[in-house]
């Protein structure tokens, strides 16, 4: 089952439908990393909230995502992590250190403005400037 | 009592397929749905183990009871190469893999009841079981 990736001005969002094997998680991955460059994106959003369970590949996966994402030039938001999900992960020693989260998809919209706008630094400027440098 | 639901593991799809099947069962036996959210990412994680370390195997989910008490049960079977160190591979990150090493003892914290029983070279079982709890 494929993600559907939308663009929205700079940003892109991927809204998971339905439960993802491995395969369509590793596809979404490389989907979106290669998607930030075609569209000059600088802010992804992974909406999960359909995803009644993130197991270890799954978490992998999505740090994959921001990272690679960040190494292109663009920040990552995972929203819509539904309690009980938190829970289990949270239990199996799952942690998504590094990668913003929101509560939701308007929430990762407002964090994404926010960082454009200048005003939250999630990392020292050179850095940001070598990353931005494609 | 519901049957026994037998599940296949032999691609990604079968992991998810499994999840969901225990989720259902829990479901239908009445856990909450914070436990059945905790069933299916043992349920994953162990389906994932069978895959990467015996590429093949089968999970049996059922509802046990123990007098008024019921358990979704999960027994997961394979005949890879088994597991050298049980006592290692219980430890939080320890893989032979690459992965997270997070399965086992990850497993092990979402569920109650948790038993590996593994040979070299004939294959391991996992069982684990999740009580229901009786005041919610």
């Amino acid at each position: 089952m494929e993600v559907p990736i939308l663009k929205q001005g700079d940003y892109l969002i991927a809204s998971i439908q339905s439960a993802l094997t491995d395969a369509d998680l590793s596809q979404l991955r490389e989907a979106l990393v290669e998607r930030v460059g075609r569209f000059r994106a600088r802010g992804v959003i992974v909406d999960v909230t359909a995803l009644d369970v993130m197991d270890s590949f799954a978490v992998r996966t999505l740090r994959d995502i921001a990272h690679m994402a960040r190494l292109r030039g663009a920040e990552t938001v995972i929203v819509g992590i539904q309690p009980e999900v938190a829970f289990a992960m949270v239990q199996l020693g799952l942690t998504l250190k590094g990668v913003a989260t929101a509560l939701d998809l308007e929430e990762g919209l407002a964090f994404l403005d926010r960082l454009k706008g200048g005003r939250i630094d999630v990392q020292p400027r050179a850095q940001r400037r070598i990353d931005h440098g494609r | 009592m519901a049957d026994d639901v037998r599940v296949p593991i032999t691609c990604d799809l079968d992991i998810v397929q499994a999840r969901q099947k225990g989720r259902q069962l829990a479901a239908d036996a009445g856990f909450t749905s914070g436990d059945q959210t905790v069933i299916a990412a043992a349920i994953s994680e162990i389906a994932r183990n069978i895959l990467m370390y015996a590429r093949a195997g089968e999970m049996t989910l059922s509802v046990v009871a123990n007098g008024e008490r019921h358990a979704l049960e999960v027994v997961a079977r394979d005949e890879g190469p088994g597991i050298r160190d049980v006592e290692r591979a219980m430890q939080d990150g320890y893989s032979t893999s690459g992965g997270l090493g997070l399965g086992l003892p990850g497993a092990r914290r979402l569920m109650d009841d948790f038993e590996v029983a593994s040979s070299l070279g004939k294959g391991t079982t996992v069982t684990m079981r999740k009580w229901k709890r009786s005041n919610v």
